[in-house]
């Protein structure tokens, strides 16, 4: 399986240093490639002195929300007689994302690793990795690395005579985008359906089972042995004070070379789109991009000038989310890419909350109906207050993920609603 | 003292009325000590999870920018809560047209219609029209167990259904299926839902998605009157509201009593009494005259019975374990007057299988299928497993039972019979004297559970004819010997047999109100009884 070339701007170097290799994928070739070094020198730390090595790292969590790794290992309680759990997400749903399952596919030994390291941090005796069902390469791969890493003794109960070991499951998930929250995603292992619960208590409060728990994601646990190999200044050579490091961005839509690549937090989104992804095919122009994944607030053609760090897209009015830009150029009707988007969200609520169960169906009957011909003017009004309504109140955000781009577009892209009313059709795409 | 009750108690405002609450409570729970009744869906007070998840029972917190469940939000001293605020009606408001948008709103052929939540705050908020221009999904209904229909279009999915079920009954038959708005309750595949308990989903449906199909159609919950009463089917004694139409009674619904059944009862106690009032009921006095029953009034009834008692001593006596515990007291008085000895008095239950409701123990469908043999064994009677032949040429009193499974011969030499009933079986047309009593249902008295809770329940139908209590016509017959005077009054009728006996001298009946009293309240044990 060929891998795209590297980019010269791209920092190939730390997460995706082995991508396309696949011998990274064989226990012994990931330890010639110095893997399993990092959980070496992690079984002479207290678990005390990795945490906060991770939180001096400044590493953020990559599985959308941003939250500082370190800080959350630190919610974990005195380890006690109550067993602790690490669940890493695996679940990547996002519409946008495909960064985990290529880190699980080329490196499973790297989120193994980092998976011990972490469960060593929070003293977990076990470690869920909830792996999205579809994902069938990546359960097959991951499944021949886990037994490998058991008989190395890497994974078990003496962990290389250490004395302290952990267990490590993988856990194929029935197919929810909604068991991508670590809530749900919780239930799901314990056998309950993928619905997300109200928070507080958090996961390290009561989580699996209702014990402490840990959730990450696959790229934020992957990240953790090049930190403890080469130390926390060492990491925050690359990024910005408040994003250090490098990330793996999924670029998508109307790219000239999309595709997965590995670059150092803060880069104008522009040149992401334009330098690294060689811009939009046949000279067209970009319309709109939803940054950080179908979830996060649209930007427009003129807005690309923002850095990508977390408060970079912040600032600009949306998000880093899960890093996964999709383009879109002028060829796209903003009514139909919203409903698309509406519509995805709609599927996958989980239903409880009514705002989000109703809510997101209504609004992506609405944008079909419009779309169609057939919508008027105070449709918008109602979608502004739809939004209104479905922000804040719900359990979890998925509400939320159909009001950052929705609203946005209405905003940003107001005329085009108006003119698709007027003339019952997409008038900026003919 | 005061200090250490005030240690587990918070304050805190809401809409600017003080509330003191105990620390554990949630915000909705003192909201409603403070008087206001916050819209809720998916809590229910007697299902343990809060999954705060249908999101209409948000409030404003002075201090936070996110509206907050108050259903799930634990108080705290100082709080500060808004349920009026702007934000938090406009909130509910939402809620309210959101689950609009696939409801049928077919209320006018709704069975909850009258006592719907979702009707109720549509009302309340204003907006039974919705601004929804697209069509609406339909699901149709479904059957979820034998006697139970699911309108899966009426359904809001507050899972309140699935909750009781795995939490209460603990019973996992039942579940979501699908997710969005395509979610609907559930039995898995070629399972029915089979549980003693399960109809106490249809009372936790907070719409009319879950109905009883015995129910379906049959009365408008405005049409009906409710009257406080008890569950007469087994000895557990589950405090239930009667619901009757016409003189009829439609259905059985569990009353709270955190000391006996919570919110729960079984599906056999509301069954029972609306299948099981078969046979002939009696109605007007009889008393044989040349070898025929002749009707009377009850004046002439009862100086005809008079004059016959007047020349009998000794003899054997049946009653029934549902016969109140008035009513078993003046008989009892009776009897002793008559000499008939205490051991000559017999009763017999009706037994089946027992079964506990797993989430709260307490309510248990005992194997004991009358509501008052303590009551009868309290008054001395002797429980049998079938009550022994009357010794022939002696006297026999019948006080309830139907003797509708008493053999044939039963009772054919008895020197004079006298049956105090409800029902006219064929053993009971052999009585010399037929006095017609009233069902339960008819009448205000007392039973005393398995575990000596005495509890009151109160008159919801006209007896038939000119049938009275039996406390009523045995104070009376007893008075006509100058014994005592008639009473007229359950409350009376209940003062003089807690005066005369002193195993019932604690009670009081202002204090076995609605939720009964224990014979072992004494003063020390007050505290359990009644309480919430
Ligand atoms: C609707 C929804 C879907 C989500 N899906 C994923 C997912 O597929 N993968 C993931 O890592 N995090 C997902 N998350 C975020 C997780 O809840 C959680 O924050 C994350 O796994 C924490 O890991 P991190 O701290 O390493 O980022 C999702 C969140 C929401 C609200
Ligand atoms: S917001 Fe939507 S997806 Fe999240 S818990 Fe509520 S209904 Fe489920
Ligand atoms: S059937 Fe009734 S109780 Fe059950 S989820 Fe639907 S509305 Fe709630
Ligand atoms: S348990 Fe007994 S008293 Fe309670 S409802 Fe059932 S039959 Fe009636
Ligand atoms: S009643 Fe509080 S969220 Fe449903």
């Amino acid at each position: 399986m060929a891998f795209p070339e590297t980019h010269e701007r791209e920092t190939r170097t730390l997460l995706s240093r082995h991508m396309g290799e696949e011998e990274a994928r064989t226990l012994d070739g990931w330890r010639e490639r110095g893997g399993y070094g990092a959980l070496e020198k992690a079984l002479e730390m207290e678990p005390d002195e990795i945490v906060t090595t991770v939180k001096e790292s400044g590493l953020r969590g990559r599985g959308g929300a941003g939250f500082p790794t370190g800080v959350k290992w630190s919610f974990m309680p005195e380890k006690g007689d109550d067993p602790h759990y690490l669940a890493c997400n695996a679940d990547e749903s996002e519409p946008g994302a495909f960064k985990d399952r290529e880190l699980m596919r080329w490196t499973p030994h790297l989120l193994i690793e980092g998976c011990v390291i972490a469960a060593r941090a929070i003293q977990a005796e076990h470690v869920y990795v909830y792996v999205r069902g579809e994902f069938f390469e990546v359960i097959r791969i991951l499944n021949r690395a886990v037994t490998d890493a058991y008989e190395a003794g890497y994974l078990g109960e003496d962990i290389l005579g250490s004395g302290w070991g952990c267990d490590l499951t993988v856990h194929v998930g029935a197919g929810a985008y909604i068991a991508g929250e670590e809530t749900g995603m919780l239930s799901s292992i314990a056998d309950g359906r993928a619905e997300p619960r109200i928070k507080p208590p958090f996961p390290a409060q009561s989580g699996l089972f209702g014990d402490p728990t840990t959730v990450n994601n696959v790229e934020t646990l992957s990240s953790v042995p090049m930190i403890l190999d080469n130390g926390a200044d060492w990491y925050r050579q690359w990024g910005s004070d408040d994003s250090p490091g490098t990330k793996l961005w999924c670029c998508s839509g109307h790219l000239n070379r999309p595709g997965n690549y590995e670059l150092e937090l803060g880069m104008p989104l522009k040149d992401i789109i334009h330098d690294v992804c060689g811009g939009v095919p046949e000279g067209r122009q970009v319309r709109a991009v939803f940054p950080g994944g179908s979830s996060t607030p649209i930007l427009s053609r003129d807005e690309l000038d923002c850095e990508t760090t977390y408060e970079g897209l912040s600032e600009a009015g949306s998000a880093l989310g899960t890093a996964s830009p999709i383009v879109m150029d002028e060829s796209t009707c903003i009514v139909r890419a919203m409903r698309r988007v509406a519509h995805f969200y709609a599927h996958e609520s989980c239903g409880q909350c009514v705002q989000c169960r109703e809510g997101t169906a209504w609004v992506t009957k609405i944008l079909e109906r419009i779309e169609r011909g057939g919508g008027e003017m105070e449709d918008l009004d109602t979608l502004y207050d739809l939004c209104e309504q479905m922000t804040g109140k719900t359990i979890c955000v998925l509400a939320d993920s159909v009001v950052f781009p929705l609203e946005s577009s209405l905003d940003k892209f107001r005329d085009e609603y108006e003119a698709h009313i007027k003339h019952d059709r997409c008038t900026a795409t003919a | 003292m005061p200090e250490e009750e005030n240690s587990d108690l918070v304050s805190l405002t809401i809409d600017g009325v003080e509330v003191q609450v105990s620390e554990d409570s949630t915000v909705i729970e003192a909201a409603e000590k403070a008087g206001v009744v916050v819209p809720h869906y998916c809590y229910h007070p007697g299902i343990p999870t809060r999954p705060a998840q249908c999101r209409v029972c948000l409030v404003e917190v002075e201090g936070q920018d996110k509206l907050q469940p108050s259903c799930k939000l634990p108080v705290q001293d100082g709080m500060e809560v808004h349920t009026d605020s702007d934000d938090a009606e406009l909130a509910r408001k939402s809620v309210i047209e959101f689950l609009l948008v696939n409801h049928p709103l077919d209320c006018p052929i709704c069975d909850a219609a009258g006592q719907c939540m979702l009707q109720d705050y549509a009302f309340e908020t204003g907006q039974l029209q919705s601004r929804l221009n697209e069509e609406k999904l339909v699901m149709g209904r479904d059957r979820i167990a034998d006697d139970i229909l699911y309108f899966a279009d009426r359904c809001i999915i507050c899972t309140r259904c699935v909750r009781f079920m795995r939490e209460v009954a603990q019973d996992d038959s039942l579940v979501v299926a699908q997710r969005g708005d395509r979610a609907y309750i559930d039995t898995f595949p070629d399972e029915d839902l089979d549980n003693p308990f399960q109809g106490n989903i249809v009372d936790v449906c907070p719409v009319g998605a879950l109905v009883h199909e015995d129910y379906l159609f049959k009365a408008r919950a405005w049409d009906m009157d409710k009257t406080p009463s008890i569950c007469p089917g087994c000895s557990n004694g589950c405090n239930v509201t009667l619901d009757t139409k016409e003189n009829q009674i439609v259905r059985l619904k569990p009353r709270y009593n955190g000391e006996v059944n919570s919110y729960w009862m079984c599906d056999y106690g509301r069954k029972h009494l609306v299948m099981g009032n078969r046979g002939v009921r009696t109605e007007v006095p009889l008393v044989r005259q040349g070898g025929e029953l002749e009707p009377m009034d009850w004046s002439d009834a009862l100086a005809a019975v008079g004059e016959r008692l007047g020349g009998i001593e000794g003899g054997s006596a049946v009653v029934s374990p549902d016969a109140c515990n008035e009513s078993l007291h003046y008989f009892r008085r009776l009897l002793d007057t008559l000499g008939v000895p205490a051991d000559a008095g017999s009763y017999r239950v009706e037994q089946g299988e027992e079964h506990t409701l797993p989430g709260f123990p307490k309510l248990t469908l005992r194997e004991d299928r009358a509501a008052n043999g303590t009551g009868a064994d309290l008054f001395g009677f002797r429980r049998v497993e079938s009550w022994p032949e009357p010794e022939p040429g002696a006297p026999l009193f019948v006080l309830q039972e139907t003797l509708r499974e008493a053999p044939e011969s039963y009772a054919e030499d008895a020197s004079f019979f006298l049956y105090l009933g409800s029902h006219l079986s064929p053993a009971a047309r052999r009585a010399d004297a037929v006095l017609p009593v009233t069902t339960f249902a008819e009448m205000a008295g007392t039973f005393t559970n398995h575990e000596g809770r005495v509890q009151r329940f109160q008159k919801a139908l006209q007896p038939p004819g000119i049938a009275r209590p039996a406390w009523m016509v045995l104070s009376g017959l007893l008075a006509r010997s100058g014994d005592g005077s008639p009473v007229l009054d359950a409350a009376d009728a209940f003062g003089e047999m807690t005066d005369e006996r002193p195993e019932m001298a604690v009670l009081n009946w202002g204090r076995v109100g609605l939720k009964g009293q224990t014979l072992d309240s004494g003063a020390g044990a007050e505290a359990g009884a009644g309480a919430r």
